[in-house]
């Protein structure tokens, strides 16, 4: 892609990602804090892409360390945040499931 | 330009990998947008995860790729031991364990330029042309020194949380010292970039400063103010991710990068605003660790009560207001709380819980922690919503929270705290504080509302205190 649509993708992707949170109630501050810590996992994409192509030993070994970083990153962001979301629910839902605890 | 892969048909690897990462890019958006409500916020993280995987997977038909046993190791391991780790701590160390999963990111962002620069150094060193234009370079090295940093500090955040890290340090030109070893990177990174890679020293150097400096930065911050440096390297690994997304021309990341980093930085500034300190005090400042605070004496005295007549005023009142602190959490009380506020629903009484902005350990957290113990969330306002309705509770009950209900912020010019915006308990009909023992607070400054005439001290351990007050209401009658 060119540099200017780069550029583009990224102001787009700056508004989006102050409008996503600019009416997020206190409540759920320390969930979505989590919840994008999980979203930029996404670099294991490029970590997986940058040790696919490494060739030599220290481009390897760096890679895989990059890789085995960026699988802790999605997947403990992800543990996280679905235990914590999992336990908001509402008085409604509590009695419908009898009580809970 | 990977056309030696390509098959013939509209299913090349390419395109079957650009239209997996737009639709994972649509799923973070809407995953996080349907996070920011308590009603779909469970979906949300389902929504986004299933993005994971999708990108994840369909990253393995990259055209050129090898070491598929490396990749795949890495990621076994990886996950198994995150996956481990995110399943058994404990709900009250949630703010470190982002903090430690964020400097994963972090790293990872950090790796990826170091094999950028390594191959580029190699490659100029052995006379070969530049592979990248300065542009790209650039990017890389921001990316490189930005997610360094991110890793580093967090590591450091989450040592200080955990308390493997006790002490905090400080001595003169510290910030004159960190100031060098960031601009020190910077510089270096430079040299690099107009050297097409220059050699592989100059690369260790980029990112050497810049550990140094993520260490040299979080250290002389204290544990108060160390959720919004959490969000504040959240942020940062966002905006590593996206510019290593440009190194690497992928779409995903620099999308999902970028708005984690827009994201992160509101976030930040929210929590900061919440807690009254501008980002810049936060991270220049000392008050985080509690200086010597030199606020005016409080007159008055402190009036204790017994169990047994609290729970009779709370059995009997109309309307009663928790107000829950970190405190509440260390004694793992919140199960017992909630246990005394069913008793109370069930008689008719009108309970609701209050939560100051900066209650627990960032914001939000108090609220995590109240709902497992199984509180509903509707029962929970926070300061806007429920301080006008302190002046019509009959009783205001504050459990692990001190310095978010000391009227002194509202008062004492002198007071560090003032200006905080604090929930006014004071104003309820009855006051009641649970309390360990006499002393100040966590920040140690003496706390008014404990003097006030309709204020009464109900001393002892939290949960003992609220089993005693459960078996008060239940005798009530």
């Amino acid at each position: 892609m060119t540099g200017i649509v780069a550029l583009y993708i990224f102001m787009l992707a700056a508004f989006t990602g102050y409008e996503i949170i600019a009416k997020v109630p206190v409540i759920l501050h320390t969930p979505l804090m989590s919840g994008s810590n999980f979203v930029h996992g996404i670099v294991l994409v490029g970590a997986m892409v940058a040790l696919g192509g490494a060739t030599t030993t220290l481009e390897k070994a760096i890679g895989f360390v990059g890789v085995l970083l960026a699988a802790g990153n999605a997947v403990g962001g992800y543990v996280v945040t679905e235990r914590m979301l999992e336990m908001f629910k509402s008085s409604g839902a509590r009695k419908k499931t009898g009580g809970g605890h | 330009m990977d056309g030696a892969m390509n098959t013939p048909g509209i299913f090349s690897p390419r395109l079957l990998i650009d239209i997996s990462y737009f639709l994972t890019a649509c799923l973070f958006i809407l995953g996080l947008k349907r996070m920011s409500s308590p009603v779909t916020a469970r979906s949300g993280i389902v929504w986004a995860g299933a993005g994971m995987v999708v990108a994840t997977l369909v990253s393995f038909l990259y055209p050129g790729m090898s070491n598929y046993e490396l990749i795949i190791a890495a990621i076994v391991v990886g996950s198994i031991v995150a996956w481990w780790s995110g399943k058994k701590v404990a709900m009250t160390d949630m703010p470190q364990m982002i903090a430690l999963y964020n400097g994963m990111g972090g790293g990872a962002a950090a790796a990826i330029a170091a094999v950028e620069l390594y191959r580029a150094a190699y490659a100029n060193v052995a006379g070969a042309p530049a592979a990248h234009s300065n542009v790209v370079m650039s990017l890389a090295v921001v990316g490189g020194i930005i997610g360094a940093i991110s890793f580093s500090g967090s590591l450091i955040a989450w040592a200080k949380l955990q308390g493997v890290i006790n002490k905090t340090l400080r001595f003169g030109g510290q910030k004159f010292v960190n100031g060098l070893l960031f601009l020190g990177s910077l510089a270096v990174g430079v040299i690099v970039v107009l050297h097409h890679g220059a050699d592989p020293l100059h690369v260790s150097l980029i990112f050497g400063l810049a550990l140094l400096f993520g260490i040299a930065m979080t250290l002389p911050i204290g544990g108060a103010d160390m959720p919004v440096v959490i969000s504040l390297y959240n942020a940062l690994t966002g905006l590593a991710v996206a510019f290593e997304g440009f190194v690497l021309d992928n779409a995903a990341m620099i999308i999902a990068g970028t708005v984690v980093g827009s994201a992160g930085t509101l976030l930040t500034q929210l929590m900061a605003k919440a807690m009254n300190r501008s980002l810049a005090n936060v991270l220049f400042s000392d008050f985080g660790s509690g200086g010597g605070a030199t606020a005016t004496a409080v007159t008055g005295s402190m009036k204790p009560i017994e169990a047994s007549d609290v729970g009779v005023m709370m059995a009997f009142a109309q309307k009663v207001i928790v107000v829950p602190g970190y405190g509440m959490a260390v004694a793992q009380a919140q199960h017992k709380v909630w246990e005394m506020c069913q008793l109370l629903i069930d008689r008719g009484v009108t309970v609701k819980f209050a939560i100051h902005p900066v209650a627990g350990r960032m914001p939000g957290h108090m609220n995590v922690l109240l709902a497992e113990a199984g509180v509903p969330y509707d029962l929970i306002s926070d300061l806007e919503e429920i301080n006008a309705e302190f002046e019509t509770a009959d009783v205001a009950l504050v459990i692990g929270a001190n310095d978010v209900v000391n009227p002194v912020a509202r008062t004492d010019k002198s007071s560090p705290i003032y200006g905080m915006p604090i929930l006014n308990a004071d104003k309820a009909k009855n006051v009641i504080v649970i309390k360990r023992g006499q002393g100040a607070g966590f920040s140690g400054i003496e706390n008014g509302l404990f003097f006030l005439d309709n204020t009464r001290m109900l001393y002892g351990d939290g949960q003992k205190a609220v089993a005693e007050l459960v078996n008060a209401i239940k005798a009530a009658g």
